[in-house]
């Protein structure tokens, strides 16, 4: 189990997915493989039946009303005065309760080397809440850069089938270095200096005071990512996405994989923002009969959303026993 | 082995191609990354330049913490009943997101009485009290509790603040009113200013905008007769280099910087300003 974890980090921290031993395969996936070896697929069908289902949009749908709802809040409560999400998506106040962002909360510690016990409260309160809910949860439920950058991505992915630009990637490994070398400057600077770019602190704030000069920088960063890398900040960049995703290593709420029902026609990972995580849907890939998606993935529930035939779906663990 | 060598090229052809591409990757990867530290790392220049000193909202820790410990969420904009702390953009570099107050186009007048923003920042970043190993400068310590004005007659009349965030100075005497011994009539920042203060003879709680105010004064005072603090700023007769004696706008030792006399001074620009950062008799 403690294996499972491990890898699922290792791969979050940048590691090429690793392909399981013959040995470690189940019993049950093994037949699983061995019946799907005779199986004769219609692709191009199951690819139209993806889309259709895709269009349904339903964890989309729920997605961008929460991720609005969360951001307006914050604009709603400042601007009618009613005071019941005070501040921004950085730290703020739900009903009078300290909220404070993971990555703001770990850059201000390390910087000012100082806590006080509301930034301790906050941070507390947080990391419990999005340890429930899954760690990169907040990526594609609250964060507004978010919502920008999927519909970038949607103009990207648009241009590149039109043969008009093409994806650059980069190693995944770099947001790790990313992650180490904004802790380091904090420490070693004193200053905050990764929210000094931060388009997550730079938009929620924009979204509750007025619009500034810092907007620019968002903007740029959306270019980059339509014309030149998909996802790129998401993917590359952000250690936002990475300390939420330690947290979500051993979150109960993920996505789940049932090996039976996969056609292996590979659309979820053609939607998702970290493929990498998807790897075990490659035909034989799969050790088990059923897998949990590993910490990096957002849930977003684009691949639920997508998949023909039911084969991603969310899962609270520990509900499958009880239930 | 001739006869087996023209199969083989296209197959290392193809390996090199995955190896090139890979090492394309990786020279990407090791410039993104130098171009977003180098991004980041250009907000120091504002911050060291030091090319705005803005005055920080009161109880804020020394320059240098204060941005360290500031999280940038803005709960201290929220609850200032008279918005007069506004948060920075980005060519502030590191300062971005970071608190600051305008006091010409709207001071701090204490009129929350408890020091709201204080009371609502998250990280420490304003504070009643430093805590011991946070660095202080003597001069900023103010010598007694400050006495608000407003709640003089209260049990409790003094703000709870031990620092002040700047200090008043007569910087354009020639063009000040009382020292020309002239009064000044009308509104004090013209029809269209968008500045409140608390008037404690209109409403106790709730300020009220500067330009539903007109003041009708045979020698102008409105520095002294809207200063918030007691003993804070008074006119002195000062006698000059003609030998004239002229009633002066003179700040005293309990100024803590709130900018409520550069707000309201009628010139342009003011006679008066906040230096912000600057401690008493430094």
């Amino acid at each position: 189990m403690a294996n499972k974890y491990w890898e699922s980090m290792r791969v979050m921290l940048g590691a090429t997915p690793r392909k399981s031993q013959p040995a470690e395969y189940s019993e049950e996936a093994k037949t699983i493989h061995f019946y799907k070896k005779s199986e004769k697929l219609d692709f191009d069908a199951l690819r139209i039946e993806a889309h259709a289902h895709q269009k349904k949009g339903v964890w989309l749908r729920r997605r961008w009303i929460t991720l609005l709802v969360i951001n307006l809040l914050f604009t709603v409560s400042f601007w009618l005065d009613i005071q019941i999400l005070e501040g921004a998506l950085t730290a703020s106040r739900f009903l009078g309760f300290h909220l404070i962002d993971l990555n703001s909360a770990l850059q201000v510690m390390l910087a000012h080397k100082h806590i006080i016990v509301n930034l301790f409260i906050g941070t507390g309160t947080v990391f419990v809440l999005w340890l429930v809910v899954g760690g990169r949860t907040f990526c594609s439920w609250a964060c507004p850069y978010h919502f920008l950058a999927e519909n970038a991505e949607r103009l990207h992915v648009y241009l590149v089938g039109k043969k008009k630009i093409s994806d650059h990637t980069f190693h995944r490994g770099v947001r790790t270095v990313f992650w180490v070398l904004f802790a380091l400057m904090a420490i070693i600077t004193g200053y905050t200096v990764f929210e000094t770019i931060s388009p997550v602190g730079i938009l929620s704030r924009a979204l509750i005071y007025g619009p500034g000069l810092a907007l620019g920088w968002v903007v740029l960063l959306l270019l980059f990512e339509v014309f030149y890398s998909r996802r790129a900040w998401c993917r590359y960049v952000c250690p936002i996405g990475l300390t939420y995703g330690i947290v979500g290593v051993f979150s109960p709420l993920h996505v789940t994989y049932k090996l039976a029902n996969c056609h292996h026609e590979g659309e979820c990972k053609k939607v998702c923002e970290v493929p990498h995580v998807l790897d075990c849907i490659v035909k034989g890939r799969a050790p088990a009969a059923q897998l949990d998606i590993g910490a990096d993935c957002t849930r977003c529930g684009m691949c639920i959303d997508v998949c023909p035939s039911g084969a991603l779906t969310f899962e609270i663990k520990g509900l499958r026993r009880i239930m | 082995m001739t006869a087996d060598s023209p199969p083989a090229a296209p197959k290392t052809r193809v390996v090199n191609k995955r190896k090139l591409e890979e090492r394309r990757r990786f020279l990407r990867s090791i410039i993104l990354g130098a171009a977003v530290l180098g991004i980041s790392t250009l907000g120091y220049i504002p911050v060291a330049s030091a090319w705005r000193v803005r005055m920080r909202p009161p109880g804020a820790l020394e320059e240098r913490d204060f941005l360290s410990s500031c999280i940038k969420c803005g709960q201290c904009v929220q609850v200032c009943p008279v918005q007069a702390i506004k948060l920075d953009d980005i060519d502030q570099g590191f300062g971005v997101g970071v608190p600051y107050i305008d006091s010409r186009s709207q001071a701090c007048d204490f009129s929350c009485d408890a020091v709201q923003c204080i009371l609502a920042c998250p990280t420490g970043s304003l504070v009643y009290n430093k805590p011991g190993f946070m660095p202080t400068r003597n001069e900023m310590m103010v010598a007694n509790p400050p006495i608000l004005i407003a709640k003089e007659k209260d049990p409790e009349p003094t703000l709870n603040i031990k620092e002040r965030t700047g200090l008043a100075r007569l910087v354009r005497p020639d063009a000040c009113l009382a020292i020309q011994g002239k009064g000044f009539k009308g509104l004090a920042r013209g029809a269209d200013f968008k500045g409140t203060m608390r008037f404690i003879e209109v409403d106790r709680w709730k300020p009220t905008p500067l330009r539903e105010h007109p003041f009708d004064l045979p020698l102008c005072d409105l520095c002294v007769r809207t200063c918030p603090i007691k003993g804070a700023i008074s006119l002195q007769p000062v006698v000059d280099k003609d030998g004239i004696k002229r009633m002066t706008p003179t700040v005293h030792e309990p100024c803590l910087g709130c900018g409520v006399c550069e707000m309201i001074c009628p010139v342009e620009p003011a006679a008066i300003v906040v230096e912000a950062r600057k401690g008493w008799g430094a």
